[in-house]
Order: C-alpha cells, then structure tokens, then sequence
C-alpha cells in the first residue's frame, strides 16, 4: 500500500486520475460502513467537489489525500452530530481550524466517524447512529471514542489519514483495539476551534493513521498557534517528519503501569521493548505515585466541563428542535430538548457534573480535582525528568466483546481507561504503536508519552520501532 | 450519600426530565462513582495551586482589525425557531 507522500507525489505527477479515486474511496467507505458502522455520514458530493478542484490543479502536502474525520470535529456544510441526536440536522457554517489547514493542503474529506455520544465512552457503544464493530472481529469493540476513526484506519487499504480527538484516551484507545498508529498532542498544540467541546481543559485533536510517517505528516499540517483557540499555544513550528536515531534514548517505565495488565498485553509490550533495547535504547524503572488517582481526578474534571459545555444546545440556534408556541416558557422547553435528545450517558454526566460543581460540593470534588492534577502533573514531570519518554501498555486488555461490555457497570468502564487519563489530564503527547496480536489475532499496542511538546521523542520511537519490525 | 431525591434534585437543576426508573438507576450508578471519587480525600492539597490548564497559557488578546465573519443569512438558514433577521424563542419571563 502506498504512504501518504507516495501518493500525494503521484497525485501532483499526474500519475493518477484523482477523481476516479476518491470515488472508488467513497464506494469502499460506503461498504465498509455496511459491514463495520464506521460512519455518521458519506459526502460523496462534496468529496467530488474537491476532487476535481485538486485534480485540476494539484498542490499542497496532501493533495488528493482521503481523510476521514470524528463527527465531533465541524465541516463546513457537512452534518456533524457528535455522535448525539440533539445535533442530529447540525450543518456548520464553517470549517475546524484542523479541517481548514488540511483542505488548504489539498486534502478531500471523505466523511465523519462514529463516535460515542460526545466523546462519552471508552467503547463507542454510546453512540446514538450505530455501533462501530472491530476490524478484527466483528463481535468486538472498536475501543472509543474515536472508534470510527480507528476503525477505518484499519480497513483502509487506500492512502488515508482519520482525525481523531481525545478527552482522556479517545485517540489511543481505539488504535490501540484496532491496531493503528494514533497521536494526541501535547494540550494546545493543535486548535480546538470548531471541535463540539466535551471538556475544554482535556480535549485534543490528533491525528490516527496507518504508519508513523503519515501521523507526523498531518500533525505537522494541523498543529500551530491559532487566534481563535484562546488555549492555543504559540511554539515555533517543528518537521515531524523528520525522524532522529533513539540510540542514546532513555525510556522510563512506570512500574504502576504493568500492574493488573493481561498476560498477552505484557507479553507483547515486554516484546516490543526488547526490539526497542536491540536499538540502543535504556530502559529504567520508574515510579507513577499518582496512579491511584488519576481515574477519579480525570472523570471529576471531565463531567465538571462537560456539564457546562453541553448546556448550549438549547434546541433553538442550532441542532434538533421541537414545536413551541406562545404559552410555553423558555426553561420548559430547553429542559424537553435536552431530555428528548440527550443520550443516557450524557444524562449521566449532566447530572454528575452539576453536582460536582454545585455550591456545598465544588471545594470537595470539583476544586479539588483540580488541586490533584496539579499533583499528577509534578508526578509525570518527576519521571520524565530523567529520561527521554515514559513507556507502557497503552490498553490493559486487548478489545473485549460486546456482550462483556454490556455487563459492565458505568464505574467499571471509567475504571478501564486507567493507563490513559493520566497523560490526557497532564496535558502531554502520547502515541499508540501497534506491536503484536494476541492469541485471538487481536492488537496490542505500546504507548510512548513525553514532557509537553516533545512530539518529535515519540514520533522518533515510534518511527524506530516500526522500522526495526518491518525487517 | 446520593439516593433518588438528590438525583431529582440535581436533574432540575440541569434542566433534566428523567423518568422514575432513570433517577432509581443513576442514583444507584452514580453513588458508587461518587463513592470511589473518595479516594482523593488521602491527598493533602492543602497548599497546592489549582491547574485549571495541563500547560500553563498565557491571556493573548488579537490584534483587533476588520476580519471574516460568519454570514447571517447561513446562521438563521440552521435555525428551526426564527423570524426576520432573529432566532426566536419560547418566553423567558
């Protein structure tokens, strides 16, 4: 299969006919969607409609490049609901920063992702248009939230690059179940605006691809200050792409992060970092105090915010609505939208956020989780301190099956995002590398973190290791 | 202690209408949650600042200039409730 660059040389040669591609993509994605759900919506239109702009005049990083992006993420005339019914009819008026600085590269949307109900899942079975099924299996979760992202990326057997976000562990646990490469960046480096906000103070968008290069390829195209993000950092632009030699690299390994994991996760990680020690790497034990903490303090944050931000969809501006009329006062109606349109764990959130922050309860809960992310950060900077990353398995387990999933309570869910929430709640870069099956043929996959804006020490692990395998 | 009352409580707040089984389900669901978020009580955070933001940001504020906005006609055309040039909506008072 061709790389991202591979193709986008040919596109720009003239090599191959770009719009005969993108619909033999666009046929591939709509059967894909039949067997897998991974898809809120298709646009053939619209992706025709660059197409051939591209096609006559084909320039930028990623001309002619399919992308597929989560549904929470807004393009300009394309429905985007988030994976909830209360936007269920939302056309934006306008692109995500992300979306307009890939479609200035000459990138074609394809279509949007299916998700959990705003990013509320860590399987997206909260998703209120279909479930995503495994690539590997189809009784299987995709992992979530960014589940169809992860799941396409997989299926793919074309160019294609899938844009993700993640709250606490939306992008790496997906390419984790679906066996992909998945980054989230540093918080701030890539713009929220027109991302439908879960938690503003967690939420990243990154990019889920099928190798290192093709991740470090969008994330050099969508990272950067933006006016319009007030959280946006403003860094000097680095080439991603350009990878460094990991031979003098030191890797921690947090020992809290091998606990509880299942035999074939270990198995393979311990593999992996055995291939990583061939290359010249050190390894050395380190210790995550914090660890015990980081699943509560990251989902009393996380409810917190969510239960504010969902507060503006009112039925009225945007998104779904319902036939008022003048007897009707405006907190009856508001109240019957949202619990007409609210998923249940939306609804579960809501009332949990409101009364984390509400007046008696908010020095308890709500100030003082943000109190111990102060805490959980000072922890990862302590054992970053001496070495290049952090490395550890990015999922406990590999993808479990539906009916499992099912009988799983709301507190056991939460308590499954253990090895992710912490790096999400201390704002600093991780990637999910595919390293290996289970004895079921399922992906595992190893997580590499580092301090705030060191993208370019994962990308180079990342990158190392995957060439080393490939041999 | 959350039981049925403080979910129903708290829906009001949100703006909620949840059905009887809902608030005897999420009053059990979101007591056990509420219950392990205790285990934050072990930390003294006594003199520890709060991060509201993993990484620290400075407040920027833009140049101010003449810049694209949004077009009107294509905001209202989104909305189901409007008249004229304005949304509208149920009475407030």
């Amino acid at each position: 299969m061709l790389s991202v660059q591979e193709h986008v040389n040919n596109v720009k040669k003239k090599d191959i006919k770009l719009v005969p591609f993108i619909r033999e993509v666009l046929e591939k994605c709509k059967k894909y969607n039949s067997d897998y759900n991974c898809f809120v919506t298709i646009d053939d239109e619209e992706a025709l409609r660059q197409a051939k702009i591209v096609e006559a005049n084909p320039k930028g990083l990623l001309a002619g490049v399919p992308i597929t992006v989560k549904d929470a993420i807004c393009v300009k005339d394309i429905t985007c609901t988030a994976g909830s019914k209360i936007l269920q009819n939302y056309k934006p008026p306008f692109d995500a920063t992300v979306i307009k600085r890939l479609k200035n590269e000459g990138a074609i949307i394809i279509g949007k992702t299916t998700q959990d109900e705003f990013g509320f899942g860590s399987y997206s079975t909260n998703s209120a248009y279909g479930i995503p099924k495994n690539p590997f299996d189809k009784a299987r979760t995709t992992g979530g939230s960014s589940g169809g992202s992860g799941c396409v990326t997989q299926l793919a057997d074309f160019p294609h690059i899938s844009i993700g976000e993640s709250t606490g562990g939306s992008i790496s646990c997906p390419s984790f179940f679906c066996g992909v490469f998945g980054l989230t960046p540093t918080y701030g480096l890539v713009s929220r605006y027109g991302l439908i906000d879960y938690a503003n103070s967690l939420d990243k968008i990154g990019p889920i691809a099928k190798s290192t290069m093709d991740v470090a390829t969008a994330l050099n195209i969508i990272s950067g200050n933006d006016s319009f993000d007030q959280t946006s950092l403003n860094q000097p632009k680095k080439d991603y792409t350009k990878f460094k030699d990991i031979k003098n690299y030191k890797i921690g390994l947090p020992k809290q992060y091998f606990e509880n994991i299942s035999k074939s996760v270990e198995v393979n990680v311990r593999k992996a970092i055995d291939t990583l020690k061939s290359l010249g790497v050190k390894f050395v034990d380190v210790s995550l105090e914090m660890t015990k903490y980081v699943v509560p303090a990251y989902y009393l944050v996380a409810v917190s915010e969510a239960s504010t931000n969902l507060a503006k969809l009112d039925g009225l501006r945007y998104g779904a609505s319902l036939p008022f009329d003048d007897s009707e006062n405006f907190n009856d109606y508001y109240g019957k939208v949202r619990s007409t349109f609210f998923g249940a764990e939306a609804k579960r959130r809501i009332i949990l956020g409101t009364f984390t922050r509400m007046s008696g309860y908010r020095s308890q809960y709500y100030l003082k989780a943000m109190k111990v992310r102060t805490l959980i950060i000072n922890d990862y900077k302590k054992a970053l301190k001496n070495v290049d990353c952090l490395l550890s398995p990015t999922m406990m387990f590999t993808a479990p099956r539906f009916d499992e999933i099912t009988k799983l309570d709301p507190l056991q869910v939460y308590q499954s995002d253990l090895l992710t929430v912490g790096p999400n709640l201390a704002g600093i870069p991780m990637i999910n590398v595919p390293c290996g099956k289970d004895e079921k043929g399922l992906p595992v996959g190893f997580h590499v973190m580092s301090d705030h804006l060191n993208e370019d020490k994962i990308l180079n692990v990342s990158r190392a290791y995957e060439e080393a395998v490939k041999k | 202690m959350i039981d049925k009352d403080t979910v129903k409580h708290v829906a009001e707040i949100a703006r909620l209408k949840l059905k009887d089984e809902e608030l005897e389900l999420f009053a059990k669901q979101l007591n056990d949650i509420v219950d392990y978020f205790k285990v934050l009580d072990e930390l003294n955070v006594e003199n520890v600042e709060p991060s509201f933001h993993p990484v620290r940001t400075e407040d920027v504020m833009r140049e101010d200039g003449v810049s694209e906005c949004l077009d009107r006609k294509k905001v209202l055309e989104i909305a189901c409730h409007k008249e004229g040039d304005y949304f509208k909506a149920p009475k407030i008072m």
